[in-house]
């Protein structure tokens, strides 16, 4: 994996996401045929959700053992148990609370460096480089148990500000190679003109340089969202002692754990906790796309 | 992986302002810099590195979690290790999952991208954001999903290969210990199919439509065109999207603690679940020290096959550029 500061970061970009170019009608028939053959495949692939979100209408004996999505009448009140009940709405408000401050925290360290790297040739430079890339085959799995034990010795394991720095804490290298990138195509004279109306290395970073990296940091952002949002390993283990403080993804596996049988709950749970990042998600595909793509490229 | 590039070639402020000679003065013009990174590599120190050095540390004490000091057993854990049953079963299986859901995952994706890579396919975004959907969700959550979906008894999937009469008797997924592993294998490749599939799109953006456009009227049909422009034209990506792909196969905690638990009888219980189990969710008294021992051993081990990967797959691209070279002579 080279990093990726070669050659414009932006143009490629379009690539994935751009609509087909206008072509003959070459081969018409072949992709009607091809559009008829994935179509189905597609929406098997999706099946499971659309039973998810039938389920969370649905009543128990309705459920079981059939293989419709459609209820008969929506049954509301498998939101209001799971909201209520298997207390969802509180992890709710865990999982938005952790998301802000991680997606905060990650995105504003992670620029800065990806700034100095991608700009400036200080002594140091390489040797950080390759550790950097040296941890993205670091699982976190075999890490989890220091990082249990420096939250509880932080006095940090009774709030959920010890989730945020774990989540924080953990190596960003995508967004920083990805930021590094794409400050590194931004034109010199900035500087030089930035230079000459007086700015510091800190203002023309946040005046100048930080307001031209939007896309970057959009996608940077979503790479933190869907992280963030869909961690479990840490939070699971971090909030072992205090159920109050769980996310959505350590909520709805308890539940499964605790409720058995109530698969019209479990489905509205699940439902409540997928549905802001799929939303999300269909909304803003291109970072998405461009995020996981940014791993290869790089 | 990894070519440097050299860092005369950055665009930096400071090449036009003259050129510092002695290092300190390097260091003194390039102190903004260091102020800059400072915060993210204080945030890696503690949550990346310092872990890495404490696994080693904790590895050789019996700690429990439980009390506060560690003692120091030397290499005890180690040698409980090597002789632990337990262990190297899931040791065993999670190289056998890795093996199988990595090809099946990356050949499908190859696949689905070499689909919708056509560009006269009007509705291959449609296609895309369906596959891709399953990457973004929550892994735990959807595990908790298709464990209702398997049920054995009321889940949709039974149901509908009882209906199709593909099955007399309803299959237990989840329950079968000869089953689970496979089971939960099959839902991985689903989870992350889409990813890959991106990955190998980026992979074919790469190739020029001229030398497809050339091809076609050279009259090759699309196998000669892949096998001749597409395939040697995506081997240098193909390293760096095994090698991504392998990694993140070793990370299967979520997907299989919500389907399984490990269960049944252990059946798929990973090294990840191994660690977790004999660290958080221990019947007895927990054992932070022995954990972090089979963690520090199987993660030298992933280390050890990644590199062997590397160059092994690093060997083969060059001889293959060999050949082609003697080729063209």
């Amino acid at each position: 994996m080279t990093i990726p500061t070669a050659t414009e970061p932006t143009a490629p970009a379009q690539t994935i996401t751009a609509p087909a170019p206008p072509r003959k009608r070459r081969g018409w028939r072949r992709e009607i045929i091809v559009s008829l053959i994935l179509l189905p495949i597609c929406l098997i692939w999706i099946y499971p959700f659309l039973w998810m979100v039938g389920s969370s209408l649905k009543t128990d004996t309705e459920i079981f053992g059939s293989v419709s999505i459609l209820p008969e009448q929506a049954q509301w009140e498998n939101y209001t148990r799971a909201w209520y009940e298997a207390n969802i709405g509180p992890y709710f408000w865990n999982t938005i609370f952790i998301t802000v401050f991680t997606i905060a925290i990650v995105v504003v360290t992670t620029a800065m460096i990806g700034y100095v790297i991608g700009r400036y040739p200080f002594p140091g430079r390489k040797v950080l480089v390759v550790l950097l890339i040296a941890t993205l085959f670091l699982p976190e799995g075999y890490t989890i148990i220091p990082v249990f034990d420096l939250i509880n010795q932080l006095g940090l394991s009774g709030s959920l500000w010890g989730i945020i720095l774990a989540e924080s804490g953990g190596a960003h290298v995508i967004q920083i190679m990805l930021f590094a990138g794409y400050f590194r195509q931004l034109p010199n004279e900035l500087e030089e003109a930035a230079r000459i109306d007086g700015a510091g290395f800190v203002r023309t970073f946040w005046t100048v340089m930080l307001p031209l990296a939007k896309p970057a940091i959009a996608t940077a952002i979503i790479l933190a969202l869907m992280r963030v949002w869909n961690s479990f390993l840490i939070p699971l283990v971090l909030t072992l002692a205090q159920p109050e403080l769980r996310t959505l993804a350590v909520g709805v596996y308890s539940f499964q754990g605790e409720n058995m049988t109530d698969w019209s709950g479990m489905a509205a749970a699940s439902t409540i906790a997928l549905m802001p990042i799929v939303i999300i998600f269909l909304l803003l595909q291109r970072y998405f796309v461009e995020g996981v793509a940014g791993a290869v490229r790089g | 992986m990894a070519m440097l590039r050299p860092a005369e070639r950055l665009a930096g402020a400071d090449r036009t302002s003259g050129s510092p000679t002695t290092l300190r003065e390097r260091l003194w013009n390039s102190r903004w810099c260091y102020v800059f990174m400072l915060p993210s590599l204080v945030l890696g120190a503690l949550f990346t590195l310092y872990p890495m050095i404490s696994s080693w540390y904790i590895s050789f004490t019996d700690w429990s979690g439980l009390e506060s000091d560690k003692r120091f057993v030397g290499v005890e854990n180690y040698r409980e290790a090597v002789g632990d049953a337990a262990f190297w079963s899931a040791f065993g299986r999670t190289f056998a999952f890795t093996a199988v859901a990595v090809p099946v995952m990356l050949i499908l994706a190859l696949f689905a991208a070499l689909v919708l890579n056509d560009a006269s396919l009007r509705m291959r975004a449609v296609f895309r954001t369906m596959f891709f959907l399953p990457v973004v969700t929550t892994t735990a959550i959807v595990g908790v999903v298709m464990s209702l979906i398997m049920n054995p008894f009321d889940g949709p999937l039974n149901a509908v290969l009882l209906d199709l009469g593909l099955i007399d008797r309803p299959v237990d997924f989840l329950g079968d210990p000869d089953l689970a592993l496979w089971s939960v294998a099959g839902v991985f490749v689903w989870k992350w199919m889409g990813m890959s599939m991106i990955y190998w799109l980026v992979a074919l953006q790469t190739v020029p439509q001229e030398l497809y456009e050339a091809a076609r009227v050279d009259g090759c049909t699309r196998r000669q065109t892949h096998r001749h422009i597409t395939v040697p034209m995506i081997t240098p990506f193909a390293v760096v999207i095994i090698l991504i792909t392998f990694v993140g196969a070793l990370q299967t905690f979520p997907l299989v603690q919500s389907m399984t638990q490990g269960g049944p009888a252990f059946a798929t219980e990973l090294v990840e679940l191994y660690i977790y189990r004999l660290a958080f969710a221990a019947d007895f008294t927990p054992r932070l020290g022995y954990a972090s021992a089979v963690a520090v051993f199987f993660g030298i081990t992933v280390l050890i096959f990644t590199l062997a990967q590397v160059w092994g797959v690093r060997r083969a691209g060059a001889m293959q550029s060999d050949v082609k070279e003697v080729n063209r002579r």
